[in-house]
C-alpha cells in the first residue's frame, strides 16, 4: 500500500513537472512571424524563397527533434516601408501571439521593427538588413542580425579591389540608411588600405536611370567607381555604365551583390568582378544538398539570405527545444551560448552586441567560358575568417558593449 | 567661361543631354495618357505595367523566337495594343457612365494582377536586352560621350509625338476624334462609329506605352517593376501639362526630363521630388494644367 502511495504521488508529481515543462512553451506553439518584401526591388534575393527557406527549417527541425511543441508561421510583404513593418509587427506580437520576427530586408523596416520588438520583449532574428547600424548605435538584446552586414561585405570587397590597385573611388550610393552606411563602411575600409575617396552621389531609392549619376562618376576621374546599393539599382548601374563607356576605363564594384544578381544580368556583363558573400552554394558538399533541395523547390539558387534565414530559424528552434521555454531572454541567452553550427556557418556565434560572426566569402565572378554548369558562378578567392570579416567589437558603438566594458 | 555658377559646363551640358533622352521617355507615354484621357475620360493607371509588357513582349520574342529589336518595334506594340483594346471591350466600356474615380480603380487593378503576374513568371530581378548591333557605340559631343542608342531613342520618340500630333490635329481621322471627344452623341448621329474609334483610341494610346517599352529595354534590366517605377512621374508630368492636352504632354515631358536633369547637377537627391514640387506649384496657380483648358 505504501509502494502504491509513493508510486501515486512520484508519477502526480511527474506529471506536475512535465505540464509545467510544456507550458514553458507559451500556448505550447511557437510562432514565427516572417516580415519581407514579398513584391518590391528585393523580392528576388528574398521574398518567396526566404519563406521556402524557413519552412525548409521547420520540417528538418519536426523531423530531426520531434518537438512537442506545435511551428507555425506567417509572412507578410513589408513593401520595403518602415512605417508598414512597425505596424504588422505590433499587430503580430499582440494579436497573433508571434514570437519572433524575421528577415527584415531593407534597414529601414530592420530598425523600426527592432524598436518594437524590444518594447514587446519578443526576438527580432534578422538576415536581409545590411546596416550595421542594427549592431551599433541602434543595437538592442532582443536582435540578432545573422547573414551579413555593410562593414562585412565593404571589408571583404573593397579590400580586394584596393589591394588589386583601384586606389581612388568615388561612390554612387542608394540614399537611405543602407546607402549610407555602405558608403561609409566601404570608405573606411579604402582609406585603411591607402586609397582615397573621390566623392560620392546618392540616389534616389528605387531608381531606374543611373545615367546622371555615372556621368559624374566618370567626370570624377576615379579609378573605381564602388556602388552602394543593391538589387535592380545595382544591376541598372552595371548595365548603363556599359553603354555609357564607364566601363572598361574606370572598374566598378559591386558592394553588395547576390548571385541573383549574377544570374539576372548574366556572366557576360559581371565577369571579373568581386563581391563578398556569406554563402555559396557551390562551396562545398554540404552547401550542394541543401542548395540542391532549396533548387528542387524554387527553381532557382539560394542567396545568402534565403540560406542564413534556415540557419537562424534552425538554431532558434533548437535554443527553444534545448530550455523548453520560448522566454525571449532565456531563448536569446541558449542562442548566444550555443555556437552555430549547419551548412551555413562553421562555429558562427552570436556576440553580445546581436552580431553573428561566421566566414565570409571573398568571390571573384567567373568569365563565361568558365562556367561549366548553371548557376556556376564564382571561384571563392578566398575565406575571410569570422573574427575578420565583422567589425570588432573594439570599435563598436553599440550600448550593450560599452556597458559591458565599464 | 566654363562653368556656370559654379558648376563646370561640360557638366552641365551632359545632364541636359541625359534629362531630354528621359523627357522623351516621359512624352511619348505622356502623350498616350494624355490621348486616353482626352477621348475615354479614363485615368489609365495600367500605362505603367503596359509599358512593362512592351518590353517583356521585346525580351520573349527575341527569347524564344529570335526576333529581334526591329521586329519588337513593331509587334510589341501592336501586342499591347490588342490587350489594350481587349481590356477596353471587356471592362473599360462599362465604365464611361460612371466617375473618373471608377476608370483609376479598374486599371489600377489591372496593373497590380499584370505585374504581379510577371513577377510570378519571371521574378524582379529582370531580364537581360542588349542593344541592338545597329546602335553599339557613342557619340563624342566634346563634353560627353553620348551612347548611339540614346541619340535614337531622343530621333524616335520625336517623330512618334510629332505623327501623333499630326494624325489628331491635321487628319480628318483626328478630326473625328476630336469632335467624338467634344460631343459624343452629335458625331455618332453624323454615322460616324464613336465606340470603335474609342476602342481604338485606347488600344492606340497603350500601344504608345509598348512601344516606350521597347525602347526603354536595352536600356535597363526589363523586369516586372520597370513600369511602376516610372509612372508616377508620367503621372505628374499629365497634370503639369494638362489632362488631356496632347502639346502639354509633349512640352511638358520634354521640359521636366531637363528640370530633371539639372537637379541632377545641382541637389541629386531631390531629383525625384523635383517634379512633384512642380506639380503642386502647378496646381495651386493653374488647377487645369499649364496646357489644359478650364471646364
Amino acid at each position: 500500500m505504501k509502494l502504491k502511495c509513493i508510486a501515486l504521488a512520484a508519477s502526480v508529481t511527474l506529471a506536475t513537472i512535465s505540464a509545467a515543462a510544456h507550458a514553458q512553451v507559451s500556448d505550447n506553439a511557437v510562432k514565427i512571424g516572417l516580415l519581407t518584401d514579398m513584391s518590391g526591388a528585393y523580392s528576388d534575393i528574398t521574398g518567396q524563397g526566404t519563406v521556402e527557406a524557413t519552412k525548409m527549417a521547420i520540417e528538418d527541425f519536426k523531423a530531426q527533434f520531434k518537438p512537442d511543441f506545435a511551428i507555425e508561421i506567417i509572412a507578410a510583404d513589408h513593401q520595403n516601408k518602415g512605417d508598414i513593418a512597425a505596424n504588422k509587427a505590433r499587430e503580430w506580437f499582440d494579436r497573433e501571439k508571434v514570437d519572433v520576427i524575421t528577415e527584415l530586408v531593407t534597414t529601414s523596416t530592420a530598425l523600426a521593427v527592432m524598436k518594437v520588438a524590444k518594447e514587446k520583449n519578443k526576438l527580432a532574428l534578422i538576415s536581409g538588413a545590411a546596416s550595421t547600424r542594427i549592431t551599433n548605435e541602434d543595437c538592442n538584446d532582443v536582435t540578432v542580425h545573422w547573414t551579413y552586414d555593410t562593414y562585412a561585405v565593404a571589408n571583404g570587397t573593397a579590400k580586394a579591389v584596393v589591394q588589386q590597385g583601384g586606389k581612388s573611388w568615388y561612390f554612387i550610393t542608394a540614399d537611405y540608411a543602407f546607402g549610407h552606411s555602405l558608403e561609409k563602411d566601404s570608405s573606411g575600409v579604402v582609406q585603411a588600405n591607402g586609397g582615397k575617396v573621390l566623392g560620392a552621389v546618392r540616389h534616389p531609392f528605387p531608381g531606374s536611370d543611373f545615367s546622371s549619376f555615372l556621368l559624374k562618376a566618370q567626370s570624377s576621374g576615379a579609378q573605381v567607381i564602388g556602388l552602394a546599393n543593391a538589387g535592380t539599382d545595382t544591376m541598372n548601374s552595371i548595365k548603363q555604365a556599359a553603354e555609357f563607356g564607364v566601363t572598361p576605363k574606370q572598374s566598378l564594384a559591386g558592394l553588395l551583390m547576390f548571385i541573383s544578381d549574377i544570374h539576372a544580368l548574366g556572366l557576360k556583363a559581371t565577369q571579373n568582378m568581386y563581391l563578398t558573400e556569406g554563402f555559396y552554394w557551390d562551396f562545398n558538399a554540404e552547401t550542394r544538398a541543401w542548395s540542391k533541395r532549396y533548387f528542387d523547390r524554387m527553381k532557382k539558387m539560394p542567396t545568402m539570405i534565403q540560406a542564413g534565414m534556415y540557419s537562424a530559424v534552425s538554431h532558434y528552434l533548437k535554443a527553444v527545444k534545448a530550455i523548453n521555454s520560448d522566454d525571449t531572454q532565456k531563448v536569446m541567452a541558449q542562442m548566444k551560448k550555443t555556437p552555430v553550427n549547419d551548412f551555413f556557418a562553421r562555429n558562427g556565434k552570436i556576440r553580445d552586441d546581436g552580431r553573428m560572426v561566421h566566414d565570409m566569402y571573398l568571390m571573384h565572378v567567373k568569365k563565361p567560358e568558365d562556367s561549366k554548369y548553371a548557376w556556376d558562378y564564382y571561384t571563392v578567392k578566398q575565406t575571410i575568417p569570422a573574427a575578420e570579416a565583422f567589425q570588432p567589437l573594439s570599435a563598436s558603438r553599440c550600448p550593450l558593449i560599452r556597458k559591458t566594458a565599464s | 567661361m566654363t562653368d556656370f555658377f559654379g558648376i563646370p559646363l561640360p557638366a552641365l551640358f551632359g545632364q541636359l543631354v541625359l534629362g531630354l533622352v528621359n523627357g522623351c521617355f516621359y512624352a511619348v507615354l505622356s502623350l498616350g495618357l494624355a490621348v486616353i484621357f482626352g477621348m475615354l475620360n479614363i485615368i489609365n493607371f495600367a500605362h505603367g505595367a503596359l509599358y512593362m509588357v512592351g518590353a517583356m513582349v521585346a525580351w520573349v520574342l527575341l527569347e524564344y523566337l529570335g526576333l529581334g529589336y526591329w521586329w519588337s518595334l513593331v509587334l510589341a506594340p501592336l501586342t499591347v495594343g490588342l490587350i489594350g483594346i481587349v481590356i477596353e471591350r471587356l471592362m473599360l466600356r462599362r465604365l464611361y457612365k460612371l466617375d473618373h474615380l471608377y476608370g483609376l480603380l479598374l486599371t489600377f487593378g489591372l496593373a497590380l494582377m499584370i505585374e504581379g503576374l510577371f513577377r510570378d513568371l519571371y521574378g524582379v530581378a529582370g531580364q537581360p536586352y542588349s542593344i541592338p548591333e545597329a546602335f553599339s557605340g557613342a557619340f563624342n559631343l566634346g563634353f560627353m560621350f553620348l551612347p548611339k542608342y540614346r541619340a535614337w531613342v531622343v530621333v524616335a520618340s520625336l517623330a512618334v509625338c510629332l505623327g501623333t500630333w499630326y494624325m489628331i490635329e491635321k487628319t480628318r481621322l483626328g478630326a473625328y476624334l476630336r469632335a467624338a471627344t467634344e460631343n459624343p452623341q452629335l458625331t455618332q448621329a453624323f454615322g460616324i462609329n464613336v465606340p470603335l474609334m474609342v476602342m481604338l483610341t485606347y488600344g492606340f494610346g497603350v500601344g504608345l506605352a509598348g512601344l516606350v517599352g521597347v525602347l526603354a529595354a536595352p536600356t535597363s534590366q526589363v523586369g516586372a517593376l520597370m513600369g511602376s517605377n516610372l509612372i508616377i512621374t508620367v503621372f505628374a508630368v499629365v497634370v503639369i501639362g494638362g489632362m488631356g492636352s496632347i502639346l502639354g504632354s509633349v512640352v511638358t515631358g520634354l521640359g521636366l526630363g531637363l528640370i530633371e536633369g539639372l537637379t541632377k547637377v545641382v541637389y541629386p537627391e531631390a531629383s525625384a521630388t523635383v517634379v512633384f514640387i512642380i506639380m503642386a506649384i502647378v496646381l495651386m496657380v493653374r488647377p487645369s494644367g499649364l496646357f489644359g483648358r478650364e471646364k
